[in-house]
């Protein structure tokens, strides 16, 4: 498939020519903004091509679903920042929304529905699994990662906040990788230190960063990758990888990212 | 003498009873100086989760061992009252064992089914006060957890030697009993000896009959006197878990656990600040934002104050705390609980009503350094054996940091503003969102 083949339609180009699409593609600030997760979107787009997805993206029309906002005490930000986005997803109709951000996804979908915004939501795990049990995507044509020893960090907000644990444990076995848990993992996962607003101040005093405290828990498994499904478990996950310097032997996927190079996308 | 004896234990049972509805009527008023909030529906989801998790101790089960110590500690405490039901009757009416001439030879199944079950009480609490004492369990250790330091630790165990005593009194008043009987005195029926005191006969062997008689008393006014004293106790421990467990987990949270509570007062604002709605001339400001003060929070979130079994399997989880940060999801309930307990005394000294006392459960109680740290994971939610929610706790009392008093940290403003600019958190302009998207057009 060539670069330039990929297509990122837009709503405001689907509703320009009378379409719908199947799915909303939720990008996220951290899918807009941040380097690294902007790859991450771009994989994630290019699964969805693949998949032959009749999605789109709001593009510039997108804002911050508000999260860090209201978990860092600001609801005024927040439901200012939740009331004007169901305005637009409701201008252009949306029914189904996917995204690769667990804030973005728990907020869409617990918390939209109180201020009137009702979606069917779906994780980017959740899709990509879908998509796997459909045979829409099947791993082909790329990387494989037989053998390859991988551990996944679960995010608090798929995890516990949403019961998700097997959708993204699911895409992996079905990359055929050999799936490590760390100590703690699912229920009892460890938090990698974003969450609540965290993200965006120092944290408070103690005498470990939480993100090291994760990152050594994921190397005590011995794993050379560590998949993530969310853009900020994938930005503490990275800094701590830096603090320890493994970052030469160890590397950190997003799950979406492994599916692409899977299919040599 | 025998009447004596009723009429005082009459003139006890009254007493207890009183203080016993007088501190319970008094939680009552202060669990319901908080907010209202409508736990009421899906009954049938509610029934079934109390029953897997009150009742069915589901959560306990995660640590199998010490699920089954406690379990057996809870169905001893559940099903021995119904010998104290014998205990009380036969303390007002002056007889002796009055089930067992009705029961039959099946009463002395009954009792020796007791035995096992004060037997297994006992064992389970001298494991439990050992595990507590000698082998040290990091989330009970005061040197570890400020929280714990003084009356919670003392509290933790006091508990356990009450058990241990009362179980003991229980055990040694059946073996004097029944050596009394074999010696046939007329005031102690006959029902043989029972499954587990028949070995401690051995050491009554030899006394006097009016010796054991006086034993025999003895161990049954201590161990009523004991229930009872237990009965007021626990309304002033973390004990008080035995009774609040069931209300307590009926009426958690069914929600996802991601989910935050909406506020309703801001959306009306907020509608009408983006020019959905007209600005409703009756409609009322709240004169506060989140949660300064007990009374702020919700009448949930304080019945899971007083339902704290202070445990600190939350603490243990909370990655916060894990890192050597202030925060403990455990100390937040305590602390909760200490100044509803202090808001409770001053409603008692006040004729039932609260004269404020120029105190706060932010700032005196808990630190703004504690609710900062939180990163809002809910392992502490995911933990909690009688599912109490610190974490909604934290958040109210964030809400009225951030909005009631403005005092957030600058990186947060500054995030707060770059939202209210660029709707992102990070200063990038809003018509950059769509950038990424040109590596692969
Ligand atoms: S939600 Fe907050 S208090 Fe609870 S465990 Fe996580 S960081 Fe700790
Ligand atoms: S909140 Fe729950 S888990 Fe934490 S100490 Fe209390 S009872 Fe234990």
């Amino acid at each position: 498939m060539e670069e330039n083949s990929y297509k990122v339609p837009t709503m405001a180009e689907m509703a320009a020519e009378n379409e719908t699409p199947e799915v909303l593609f939720w990008v996220g600030c951290a899918g807009s903004f941040d380097d690294r997760y902007k790859k991450v979107t771009v994989a994630f787009v290019k699964i969805l091509n693949k998949a032959k997805v009749k999605f789109a993206v709001l593009g510039t029309e997108e804002s911050c679903t508000g999260d860090p906002a209201r978990r860092a005490g600001n609801e005024f930000t927040f439901q200012m920042l939740a009331m004007s986005n169901i305005q637009v997803l409701d201008m252009y109709g949306v029914k189904k929304i996917v995204t690769a951000c667990p804030h973005c996804f728990n907020t869409l979908k617990n918390e939209y529905p109180e201020l009137g915004g009702n979606y069917e939501v779906l994780h980017h795990s959740e899709y990509l699994q879908q998509l796997i049990d459909e045979g829409r995507v099947r791993p082909e044509n790329g990387e494989t990662f037989k053998g390859k020893k991988v551990t996944f960090h679960d995010s608090c907000y798929l995890g516990r906040a949403n019961d998700i644990y097997e959708a993204p444990r699911h895409v992996l076995e079905a990359l055929d990788a050999d799936l490590f848990e760390m100590k703690r993992s699912k229920v009892k996962g460890l938090c990698c230190g974003a969450g609540g607003g965290q993200m965006f101040k120092e944290p408070e005093k103690g005498n470990k960063d939480i993100n090291i405290e994760r990152i050594e828990e994921a190397l005590a498994t011995g794993a050379d990758t560590i998949a993530v499904a969310c853009p900020f478990c994938m930005i503490m996950m990275t800094d701590g990888l830096k603090n320890k310097e493994k970052e030469d032997s160890v590397r950190i996927y997003d799950i979406a990212e492994l599916v692409a190079k899977a299919n040599g996308l | 003498m025998a009447v004596l004896q009723q009429v005082f234990f009459i003139a006890l049972l009254a007493t207890i009873f009183w203080l016993v509805y007088r501190r319970a009527s008094l939680i009552r008023s202060t669990i319901l100086l908080g907010k209202s909030e409508d736990r009421t529906d899906q009954p049938g989801k509610r029934l079934s989760t109390m029953l897997r998790v009150a009742f069915g101790q589901k959560k306990m089960f995660d640590r199998p061992l010490i699920g089954v110590l406690h379990f057996a500690v809870y169905i001893g405490f559940i099903l021995i009252n119904i010998e104290i039901l014998e205990i009380v009757l036969d303390g007002v009416l002056g007889t002796h064992r009055i089930f067992a001439p009705a029961l039959g030879s099946f009463y002395v199944y009954l009792i020796g089914f007791f035995e096992i079950l004060a037997f297994g009480v006992l064992l389970a609490c001298v494991i439990f006060l050992i595990r507590r004492s000698i082998v040290h369990v990091d989330r009970f250790q005061p040197e570890k957890h400020r929280e714990m330091s003084g009356w919670p630790q003392l509290d933790g165990k006091l508990i356990l030697i009450f058990e241990i005593v009362l179980m003991l009194a229980i055990l040694s008043m059946n073996a004097a009993d029944s050596v009394l009987q074999e010696m046939g005195d007329p005031h102690y029926t006959q029902t043989g000896s029972f499954l587990f005191s028949q070995f401690l006969k051995p050491l009554f062997t030899g006394w006097e009959p009016d010796a054991l008689v006086i034993y025999e008393r003895f161990a049954w006014w201590l161990h009523i006197i004991g229930i009872f004293v237990f009965a007021i106790y626990l309304t002033y421990s973390k004990h008080l878990h035995i009774v609040l467990a069931f209300p307590n987990t009926y009426f958690a949270r069914l929600s996802p656990k991601g989910k935050m509570n909406n506020m309703p007062e801001i959306t009306s604002e907020v509608k009408v600040m983006i020019g959905l709605e007209n600005q409703n001339a009756d409609s009322v400001v709240p004169e506060r934002f989140g949660a300064k003060d007990v009374g702020d929070l919700s009448w949930k979130n304080l019945m899971d104050a007083y339902s704290c079994t202070e445990c600190g399997r939350c603490t243990e989880a909370c990655p916060a705390n894990i890192t050597g940060k202030k925060l403990s999801p455990r100390k937040i309930m305590m602390d909760t609980r200490d100044r509803l307990e202090d808001v409770g005394r001053n409603m008692q000294a006040n004729g039932g009503i609260f004269v404020p006392d120029d105190k706060n459960l932010i700032g005196d109680y808990i630190l703004e350094e504690e609710i900062l740290a939180c990163t809002s994971c809910n392992a502490c939610v995911q933990e909690c054996p009688v599912l109490i929610n610190p974490l909604d706790i934290i958040l109210q009392l964030r809400r009225y940091k951030i909005m009631d008093e403005a005092k957030a940290p600058g990186s947060w403003n500054m995030m707060f503003q770059n939202l209210d600019t660029n709707q992102a958190p990070w200063k990038f302009s809003p018509g950059d969102r769509f950038n990424w998207a040109d590596a692969i057009k």
